[in-house]
């Protein structure tokens, strides 16, 4: 509108055309055409960028279970064992050995344990920001777990290699490393993942169930554990999940920490392991196409069904959520 | 106000001024409630009807930055005494709100609801405080088989009733209405209206209203409200027959608001 407007204004006021304006005209025709095209244009860029991206997630699955059944289809190992034994030993020349079940139970425990100590205090964190004061919440502590999330989680690791597993090896833990350390690190890192989405889960629940149940004589207290979680309930088990997710896939921090030993350990500050420390810990130091390498796949393998199987239970949830 | 002797007040405000930060809501007013009577308030929006009726169960008391001076007596005990028990009070005045809102639960749940709080656990007690509030919000029969079921799966005018039951499980002296038939189509505003109509033999009854109409039908006094000011709050037949002022008689033939 604007360009077809001035170009009604030079014709009009300057019969003799200037170099300017001729330059503007053209720039009009260019821009005219550019118009004409970005439709077009906007269409195949979202297409591609929407391709691109489920491509790139098939592929990357097709691959990972190619890489990750080698193992059971080419080096004759029983996925029954490598599931439920503990003897992992494939570095072993002689008699290589596949039981990977102590990094898969040390993988369950960090990621339960750290939720466990993670999620009391982010709910209750998430219900300050919401309930208690809501004003201080969204302007002191929000950017505070936002600063929280961007910290690299090598950083946490740092922190709990030079801070928790010396005060742990002093207070009688044994050398310090292990599930104890691990959870530390770990609740620290998912708690403002959980905080944020479970304080948005609560500051969207309608102001009208609040008032209904202030109505009714109920406490903050009441208010917040009869109506307010229960309404919320879905959202926050996600964020739960969701943290518990990024858990489980957390591997440079509790590398750090845990001690790297793939037996089941005996006590909390006994060394231990998880799928994604030891695949980190060994990845450059195997040939590829041997036996070990293939394990360390398959290792990967159990990471993405898990993962998968988190984010059907997210899905599960936030079905429910809508229902109610 | 001769007639009115022998009829109790359960409410009586002096000099009630409210501000939301510094905007003066209301302005000065003094109201009786009389016990037993439905009392129907009616001004233009923004007039502070809605914030007086919150004032009256202390509700207004969530919104931030409120200040309030004057006095407002519950059944002769200031309210905005700094000990006077807010929970208490609310389990005494009951509020349906002007939007339906029942709690994402079961219809069961949602009644018994305010006897939990109360920490009445007996099943059974529990069971016969749901039938009769039910009962009382004309809701029984409908929902009798599927008290199970999710409450917002209702229809709006059904929620509403639910609302009212749910403020009647508690056995309120006074009920609090806040426009409660704004969103509702005609039936189910007249099944409201004449729930009104059987409810204010046992309870005293405040309701919020645009509707004039209504108003007349259902209430016995009536206090209009203009600006934060109450003009005046008579019987509804006087008030609406001949009001004594101008800006009341201008309102109620529809000349504004």
């Amino acid at each position: 509108m604007t360009l077809n407007k001035g170009s009604l204004f030079s014709m009009s006021d300057e019969p003799a055309v200037s170099t300017q304006d001729r330059l503007r005209k053209r720039r009009q025709n260019i821009n005219v055409l550019f118009r004409r095209d970005s439709e077009l244009r906007g269409k195949l860029a979202i297409y591609f960028g929407a391709i691109l991206i489920i491509l790139a997630t098939v592929s990357l699955t097709l691959f990972l279970v190619w890489q990750g059944l080698r193992l059971f289809l080419f080096d004759g190992v029983n996925p029954l064992h490598f599931i439920f034994s503990n003897d992992w030993n494939p570095g072993d020349s002689a008699h290589p050995t596949y039981g990977a079940f102590p990094m898969i139970f040390g993988s369950f425990a960090i990621t339960f344990l750290s939720a466990l100590i993670a999620t009391p205090i982010s709910i209750g964190t998430a219900l300050f920001m919401s309930e208690i004061s809501r004003k201080w919440g969204n302007k002191a502590l929000r950017p505070v777990i936002e600063i929280l999330v961007g910290i690299p989680s090598v950083v946490y690791g740092l922190i709990g290699l030079t801070l928790i597993i010396p005060f742990i090896a002093h207070h009688g833990g044994g050398i310090g490393y292990g599930l104890l350390p691990g959870m530390i690190v770990v609740g620290l890192m998912i708690m403002p993942t959980i905080t944020s989405i479970a304080a948005d889960a609560l500051q969207s629940i309608p102001q009208e169930l609040k008032s209904a149940s202030y109505a009714l004589g109920a406490t903050r207290w009441q208010t917040i554990y009869k109506v307010i979680i229960p309404a919320a309930l879905p959202s926050l088990l996600t964020a739960v999940v969701l943290g518990m997710a990024r858990a489980f896939g957390e591997a440079l921090a509790v590398q750090m920490v845990i001690g790297n030993v793939t037996d089941i350990p005996h006590s909390m500050v006994n060394p231990a392991a998880t799928l994604t420390t030891i695949i980190t810990l060994h990845m450059g130091n195997t040939t590829s196409g041997s036996a070990f390498n293939h394990a360390l796949w398959s290792l990967g393998l159990i990471l993405l069904i898990m993962s998968y199987i988190f984010i059907l239970i997210i899905r599960y949830l936030s079905r429910r959520s809508k229902v109610l | 106000m001769q007639t009115l002797v022998d009829v109790k007040e359960v409410y009586s405000t002096e000099g009630l001024s409210l501000w939301y930060d510094k905007k003066q809501a209301l302005k000065d007013v003094n109201v009786s409630i009389f016990e037993k009577q439905v009392t129907a308030i009616i001004g233009p929006s923004g007039c502070g009807k809605s914030t007086f009726l919150k004032t009256l169960n202390r509700m207004v008391e969530l919104e931030p930055k409120i200040t309030i001076k004057g006095r407002i007596s519950y059944r002769g005990n200031n309210l905005y005494d700094k000990h006077y028990p807010v929970e208490q009070l609310r389990h005494r005045v009951g509020m349906v709100f002007q939007k339906a809102n029942p709690f994402p639960k079961s219809i069961y749940n949602n009644i018994a609801f305010g006897p939990r709080l109360r920490g009445i656990k007996n099943k059974q007690l529990l069971n016969e405080i749901v039938e009769r509030s039910l009962k009382q919000a004309a809701l029984w029969d409908e929902v009798r088989d599927k008290l199970n079921q999710d409450a917002n799966r209702l229809s709006g005018g059904q929620q509403q009733r639910l609302c009212l039951a749910r403020c009647l499980a508690v056995d309120p002296d006074v009920i609090l209405m806040d426009e409660p038939t704004s969103a509702l189509d005609p039936i189910a505003t007249a099944k409201v209206e004449e729930l009104v109509h059987q409810l204010k033999q046992q309870y005293s009854i405040i309701i919020v209203t645009h509707n004039m109409e209504q108003a007349k039908r259902v209430s016995d006094q009536t206090a209009f409200f203009l600006n934060g000011e109450l003009i005046e709050q008579r019987k509804t037949s006087e008030l609406f027959a001949k009001p004594f002022h101008k800006e009341t008689a201008d309102y109620i033939s529809g000349r504004f608001g």
